[in-house]
Parts: C-alpha cells; structure tokens; sequence
C-alpha cells in the first residue's frame, strides 16, 4: 500500500484536477485505488465522478457541561482551560462554556474537584464514503459550516480508508498549517502542485520548507504553465527539486473542468502522463509502513 | 469601514482583487488575512515598521530525566499525540494540540510546554497607505488569532493615519481563520469563478457569511470560461437574497500585472477589468 497526497501551499492551483485525474487514470488501469477528499473546509472531488453514496459517519468532539448546582465556582477548570472556551465570574456565579472555542481536550473534566463536570458529543462533520462501479471508491471529509478546525474530520476520514488498498491518493487542503500537514504526514510522497506565478512561487517554497522539515520525499507539477513567469521553473533547477510533470495552460482545459469533466477523458495524453508519473513514484516510494 | 475579501475556494482572484481595490485612488490600509500563505507582500513590498512575535500555541516536550515513565500521559491526552510502548513515551509534534493537561498531570512534572514562536506579523507602509500582514509559520495552528491581531494592528493604523477604509485579504476556506476574517467586518466580498466546484464553495461561504451576520456580495471572476455556469451562479446569488455586483472576464493582464508586482489597476487602469473593478468598488462603497 501506498500514500500518496496531491498538496499545494496557494489555492486553487490545480489540485483537485490533479488529484481526481490521477484517481482517473488509476481506476481506468483497474489498479485498486481510493481517493480520500481531505479538503473538509471545501471538498469537491465527489463532484467529478459517478458515485452512489455508501455509509456515512458523524465525527464528534467532546465538549463539557458544567451542572450549575454542583459547581462551587472554584475557578479550576478554567484555568486549566488553554482555550479560553470557559467563561467564569464567581462573584455571581456565572459560568459558560463556549463550544465553538473548545478543542475537546478534557482538561476541565480532569481540573473540576466537585464533579460538576460532564461531556456530550458535539458534531464536527462527517466522512462518507462513496462507491464507484460497488466498489468503496472515494472517502469524504466535510466540516459543517462555523466549525473552527478540519483536522478531527480530516484525521477521522484518513484513519476510516480501508487499509485494503494498493493505491490512497489524498486530496490535501491548501496552505502549510496544521490541516495540510496531518494530511500530508500519513503520506509516503507528496507531489505539490504549483503555477507559475509569483503567488504560487510563494506558497511553493513555503511548502517545501515544510516538506523538508517533517522529512517527506516530494515533486512538483507545474499547472498552467506558460501563464506568468519561469521563475518556478528556475526555484526548482537551482534546488534540484524534481519536477514531475507541466500541465501547459490551456482554455480548453479551464473550461471543460469547469463542467466538472475529467480531462484526462478529453484529453487522454494527460491521463497517459499522469499514469506514467504515479507508476514511476509508486515504484520507488512503494511498501508504506505509515 | 473592513471590507473582507473571501472566497471559499482558492485561486479564484481574491488576492489579485484585493491588491486592485487597495490601489484605487484613496490611501488605504490593506491588511493580508492569509496569514497560512501571505502572497500580497510581493506586490506591495512593504516597509517594516514593526515586527513582533505571534505565539502559535504551544507543544509539549517530554524531560526524559523526570519521565519514570508510566504512561499515565498517553491515558490522558486526547489527541493521539503520545505513545506509550511500556518503556518510553513519544509525543507527536504534528498531532500535538497545545492543551497542557499532560504537563498538569504528570505525576514527576516531567513535561513541558514549549511555545511555538516562528510566526511574525509586519506592519508598515506601502505605496498606496499601509499594510499589516502576518505569516504563520509553517504547520502552525491558531491562525484565527493571528488574523485576529492582524486586524487590531490595521485598525490602530487606520486609525492613527486617518485612513477610512479598511481591505482584508482573507484566506481561502470555511474554518477557522475565515470566521476570523469576517467576525465583525462591515462587508464581505465573495469571490467565485465558474467551475463546479467554484460553485460548491460559494454555497458554503454564504452560509458562513449569514451565520455570522455579514452584508455579502458576490463577484464571479473569469465568468466567460463558462458562462452558463456564470449565470446559474447568478441565478442562484439571486434566488438567495445575494447581489452579484459585477462579472470580470479572465484576462491574462491580471497574471502579467501579478509577474510585474503589480495590480492590474497599476498595469492598465484602462483595461475592461480594471474599468470593471472601479464600477465594483463603487457599489461596494455606496451600498449600505
């Protein structure tokens, strides 16, 4: 088995085309391959293929609630708290929590002395798992709307991947802050999409730096290229960073996936591009053990 | 007056946008919400007036010394960031969320908290009035408050320069730093483009944007790429209560002016996209 995540520091940059192409070009070869959306704050891969919706789960968070005639208004559990997510004025016995701020730690529960404390569930988002031709084909992360952090969802869709398949191809979110980087540390190889922009040289580099640092093998796709400047192009060169593939910017591909078509179907050079890359990486990154 | 600029999806033009609205004629305080992947600096190379520190929470380190170790730890936290194998613990930076309930209940004091002390936010000016921007370091987490003290720092600069206007840069995005961006904004502006998921994004940035109460429009960028899919977006906008003020083609010049370091107003202020986006800003203006 094999991880692979398709990541990019600046959005927008052809991820998701990346990604669901990739998948594309795998099932079209009948490998056994799954494709996880990890971009929970915004998932879309679904979108580009025939599914039927298979089991759907709810991903919780633990957050406390304070029995007010328990409480002796002490003070602990916010003081334990590291998020602010307790309110507490003793004097008039008011205390409150706020859910939203509350990253289901237990602190609170582990501070009370006067067992005042409980915990319920509170809904995150959910993975669903969708089918393609019967076979479990595409798992979903999807935070609901005013949820402050993806990673609980993003986490619970990686970790419900049947661990059966050959091939995981993981949609990552954007930037390098935490939602990218639990993405990208279950991976055996990242391949980072960019264009060839300022921006996108940017972001580029600020995702290798994090690349680097957590020590994971990567290369880059340029997107759109011949829009913008060499400049990416270069950055690679001078820091021996291979890149994989150029996808030259075209019209024709912008406005076919703005249908939600899979271009490799139009285009099938791409597909035939893209299968000979992930081979390639499958064979030298292959055998995970993440 | 904060006029947010978001869009759900990234890559639509909200950068390329926002740097065309702070360079309209006016002196303004532009102040880059996307602290995960700070971009308009490139354009406006600012000065640095003032550089401080942003604490990103904090990670616990193990004091192998102390550690008898019991495990006790790996009972207690939450997020699967200690490991336990009966003779050594582990803690997972990555998994790490900063709580301290390991360090309060270690039984030999032997954890300790270590802030995460890489991010910066700048404040400072730039050719068209001043600019506030904070980069998060990579694989940072809280960067909701790192927005949050980027947008007290552009209110005191607004405020301490007499400059009205207000433009946050949001990042893409419904989760944390996007409520962030819009808490308490005057207006948000919507950035969308024509493509499925374009679509889908834009349906779950409203929802956000009502959730927290916010005067919203909408701008669909690079409309002719499908301009089918440019009216069902307005047909939908309209169907929702939502106004669409404007409807930009893709035009290269936006990369080109990006390549030279500078906004499209900059790079052909008689340009149809730059025509357009000073009749946008006008309506955002003059809406209440």
């Amino acid at each position: 088995m094999i991880k692979i995540a398709v990541a990019s520091g600046k959005g927008g940059t052809g991820k998701t085309l990346v990604a669901t192409n990739i998948f594309y070009t795998l099932l079209r070869n009948k490998a056994d391959a799954l494709l996880i959306d990890c971009d929970a704050e915004a998932p879309n891969a679904v979108a580009f293929f025939n599914v039927s919706q298979g089991n759907e789960t709810e991903v919780t968070r633990m957050v406390p609630v304070i029995d007010t005639n328990k409480c002796t208004f002490c003070g602990k559990c916010h003081d334990y708290c590291n998020y602010k997510a307790i309110f507490i004025i003793p004097p008039f016995k008011i205390i409150r929590v706020f859910e939203e701020l509350c990253h289901g730690c237990g602190a609170c529960s582990v501070a009370c002395m006067d067992d005042a404390i409980t915990e319920k569930p509170v809904s995150q988002g959910r993975v669903t798992s969708f089918n393609i031709d019967e076979r479990q084909a595409i798992i979903e992360s999807r935070i609901n709307v005013g949820v402050m952090s993806p990673v609980p969802v993003i986490q619970a869709a990686i970790k419900l991947a049947n661990q059966n398949h050959d091939i995981i191809i993981l949609d990552s979110p954007p930037g390098t802050s935490c939602p990218f980087i639990q993405t990208v540390s279950t991976a055996d190889y990242v391949i980072l999409v960019t264009e060839p922009t300022p921006f996108g040289l940017s972001d580029l580099k600020q995702s290798v730096d994090t690349l680097k640092s957590i020590k994971k093998p990567y290369g880059v796709i340029i997107n759109r290229a011949g829009l913008g400047n060499d400049s990416v192009q270069n950055y690679l060169k001078d820091n021996d960073i291979e890149l994989l593939l150029e996808i030259p910017f075209s019209r024709e591909i912008a406005e076919f996936y703005s249908t939600g078509g899979i271009v490799s179907e139009k285009i099938p050079a791409l597909g035939d591009r893209l299968f000979q890359m992930i081979t390639k990486i499958i064979s030298l990154n292959g055998n995970s053990s993440n | 007056m904060e006029i947010a600029v978001i869009s759900g999806k990234g890559g639509t033009g909200k950068s390329s946008i926002s740097a065309a609205f702070a360079t309209l004629n006016g002196r303004k305080v532009i102040a880059d919400c996307d602290v995960d992947a700070a971009n308009l600096y490139l354009l406006f190379n600012p000065t640095h007036e003032e550089e401080i520190i942003y604490i990103a929470g904090h990670k616990a380190h193990v004091n192998y010394e102390l550690c008898t170790p019991c495990g006790i730890c790996a009972n207690y936290c939450r997020f699967d960031a200690i490991s336990f194998n009966g003779a050594r613990v582990t803690i997972s930076e990555i998994s790490c969320d900063g709580c301290f309930l390991c360090s309060r209940i270690c039984p030999e004091n032997a954890i300790r908290m270590l802030q995460n002390d890489k991010s910066r936010m700048y404040s400072g000016s730039f050719r068209n009035g001043k600019m506030v921007y904070g980069r998060l370091a990579p694989g940072e987490e809280n960067s909701g408050k790192l927005v949050n003290m980027v947008r007290e720092k552009a209110k005191q600069v607004a405020g301490e320069n007499n400059l009205e206007i207000i433009i946050l840069d949001g990042p893409p995005g419904i989760g944390c730093p996007v409520i962030s961006t819009i808490t308490g904004a005057d207006k948000a502006v919507i950035v969308t483009e024509p493509t499925i998921s374009g679509l889908h994004d834009l349906q779950r940035t409203i929802e956000i944007v009502r959730k927290f109460d916010i005067k919203a429009f909408v701008i669909i960028n690079k409309c002719d790429l499908n301009s089918a899919m440019s009216d069902q977006i307005e047909t939908w906008c309209s169907n929702t209560g939502i106004k669409v003020i404007g409807q930009l083609p893709f035009d290269t010049g936006v990369v080109e002016a990006m390549v030279q370091g500078k906004s499209i107003i900059e790079y052909d202020i008689n340009s149809d996209v730059s025509r357009m986006i000073i009749e946008i800003w006008n309506k955002i203006i003059n809406t209440n």
